[in-house]
């Protein structure tokens, strides 16, 4: 089963819910792994300290022109959506942080000039933390695309057992990317202006995506009760909330598992894993060939 | 006319709440909200808007099922997985379908396919809006939920910031940055004369820091620091500090955890608004740093680049 962590609004508690869950249930007898998909600023890793045992980079390919067989015929541009590869006075140009790697112009040229090379986008590094399986990738300075780096962190994670997947902050495509193919979203918000509006855009990106979903308020003493009335009118279930905590504030900041704060904090992740469970076997899980 | 952006790496440590107070503090500028996928500036800043523009992101493709003869010679040429086929019982294909949500509109398939039975539609991918608002004009805009190309509508976000600061000889043009590192962070820096990285005194909060300054770095554009809610951890606050200090980014503020933010935050005010405190102050002292940097510099804070890439980031 695959759990998204998600939440719409950077610094709900995302990364916090996602690498205590995960080693909880790992805890439970369970093959659990762990997913950071946030490549742009991966910080499961501070709280699990896994021991990396695989690391490799990752690369999109690209195309690369042989300037003796091109003929400046342009049909290469042609094809490009991205004017990644132009043509200019019949020589053609190339821009490689444009580029999405369809291979569309190494297929659409006629005398086999264009060929692929991989262009480096970042890193992606697989271990274990205390049992639990632990993968993220890093996307490379400079590197404007995440899709691509997030495909491969998901890859990399076993069809069997339990995944779950820390997803970045927001509604466009990396996060798409990272939530797609979940079997149950949990929406991490608080209860802030702030909060709620980005919690609807993440609840319409959800279900759009056509995904079950839940929700957990985290730091839910700051603020009013507006969250808790939206998620009333539109019948979302609320799994549950974590009151502001100096102790999880200070545990944060230093890099430490909530887990190990004691028994209390425990059985809120033990309240949250129950919950989940029953949330999913609850509902027909419809097997098909979308998202 | 300089610029400033405002960014975090990491989400969540306060880059809208400290530019609704610069807003409030700053005399001529406009305001940018470039985190396009998830705005909130305007909740604090009740924009009426002036223009409202279509934002075309990219083209979707879809199955015109007409000319379709369900030859399936496109299935293999989908590099992103996006499109559909249904079979029926013998296995043969029935139908097929684009994913939407996959689809990244390379036409790969539209090129190759022998009926010519792809098509593009055109695509609302968003909107944006220039405002008005109690404390100047604003550029703003919401991206379509699941849309890509939140680096194109981020550029024309900026580009229209420019053009009414120049119109209205307005000195400043302050952007709301969206967290993270990749393309529409990109598309909010490059071309910028200042960046500001909003950081708190966490470890997650101070790698994403470093990861944001090296992105900077990386087009070539000064940085500077303020560290929100640096009572939270004083150990790590003094481990930013230090690193600042051999990274080459001044500090331009330090200031404390305050639920007057939030306070603040649900009566539609920014908290230099929201009465005098002690909070609001260390707010003002970095707004006055930060000014006081901006009039500085000539010629020293521009990027490497020439100029912002204009074609924007898919």
């Amino acid at each position: 089963m695959k759990i998204a962590i998600a939440s719409g609004k950077g610094g709900t508690g995302k990364t916090t819910v996602a690498t205590n869950l995960a080693l909880f249930l790992s805890k439970t007898g369970r093959k659990v792994w762990y997913a950071d998909c946030d490549v742009e600023a991966p910080n499961g890793h501070i709280f699990l300290k896994p021991d990396i045992t695989r690391r490799k980079t990752v690369s999109i390919p690209v195309p690369e022109v042989d300037e003796q067989k091109c003929t400046g015929c342009g049909e290469c541009a042609k094809i490009c959506q991205y004017s990644a590869i132009v043509c200019i006075k019949q020589k053609v140009l190339t821009f490689h942080e444009l580029c999405h790697g369809c291979g569309g112009c190494t297929l659409a040229c006629p005398v086999g000039a264009i060929r692929e090379v991989p262009r480096e986008i970042g890193v992606l590094e697989e271990g274990t933390s205390d049992g639990l399986g632990f993968v993220h990738g890093k996307l490379n300075i400079g590197e404007p695309m995440a899709p691509p780096l997030i495909r491969e962190v998901k890859r990399s994670v076993p069809s069997r057992g339990e995944a779950i997947i820390d997803v970045p902050p927001g509604t466009s495509c990396p996060v798409i990317e990272s939530v797609k193919g979940a079997d149950y979203v949990l929406l991490v918000t608080e209860p802030t202006p702030f909060g709620l509006n980005d919690l609807k855009l993440a609840v319409e990106m959800t279900r759009e995506l056509g995904l079950p979903f839940g929700l957990v308020i985290n730091r839910s003493d700051i603020g009013d009760e507006r969250v808790r009335e939206y998620a009333a009118r539109e019948s979302i279930l609320i799994l549950l909330e974590i009151p502001d905590d100096r102790r999880i504030a200070e545990a944060y900041s230093r890099g430490e598992m909530v887990l190990s704060l004691g028994d209390y904090y425990r059985g809120m992740f033990a309240l949250l894993s129950d919950r989940i469970f029953q949330e999913v076997s609850d509902r027909t899980v419809t097997a098909g060939d979308s998202i | 006319m300089k610029q400033l952006v405002i960014i975090s790496g990491k989400g969540g440590t306060g880059k809208t709440s400290l530019v609704a107070s610069f807003a409030a503090l700053a005399r001529s500028k406009v305001l940018a909200d470039c985190d396009v996928d998830a705005a909130d500036l305007h909740l604090i800043l009740s924009p009426s808007v002036r223009t409202e523009e279509v934002f075309h992101g990219n083209r979707k493709l879809v199955v015109n099922q007409e000319k379709c003869v369900q030859c399936g010679k496109c299935l293999p040429l989908c590099r992103f997985d996006a499109i559909r086929q249904t079979s029926g019982e013998d296995g043969e294909i029935e139908r097929i379908d684009i994913d939407p949500i996959s689809c990244e509109a390379c036409g790969v398939c539209a090129y190759f396919c022998p009926a010519e039975a792809m098509e593009y539609t055109p695509n609302e991918s968003g909107r944006w809006f220039i405002s008005d608002t109690r404390h100047g004009p604003m550029v703003h805009a919401r991206l379509g939920v699941a849309e890509e190309n939140s680096g194109k509508l981020v550029t024309i976000v900026r580009a229209q910031a420019r053009r009414d600061a120049e119109e209205k000889r307005l000195d400043l043009v302050v952007v709301d940055g969206p967290p993270g590192i990749g393309c529409p962070v990109i598309a909010s820096i490059t071309g910028t004369d200042l960046v500001l990285i909003v950081t708190e005194p966490t470890m997650s909060a101070r790698q994403d820091l470093e990861r944001a300054a090296a992105l900077a770095t990386h087009f070539g554009i000064q940085t500077v620091v303020c560290v929100n809610k640096c009572d939270l951890n004083p150990e790590i606050t003094a481990e930013i500090r230090e690193w600042c200090s051999q990274n080459g980014s001044a500090i331009v503020g330090q200031i404390p955890y305050d639920r007057l933010f939030t306070k603040a935050q649900m009566r539609e005010q920014s908290i230099v608004e929201y009465g005098r405190s002690p909070t609001a102050r260390a707010v003002e002292e970095t707004w006055t740093k930060l000014a006081d940097i901006l009039r500085q510099e000539d010629g020293g804070g521009l990027g490497n680049q020439p100029g912002e890439y204009l074609t924007g980031f898919a």
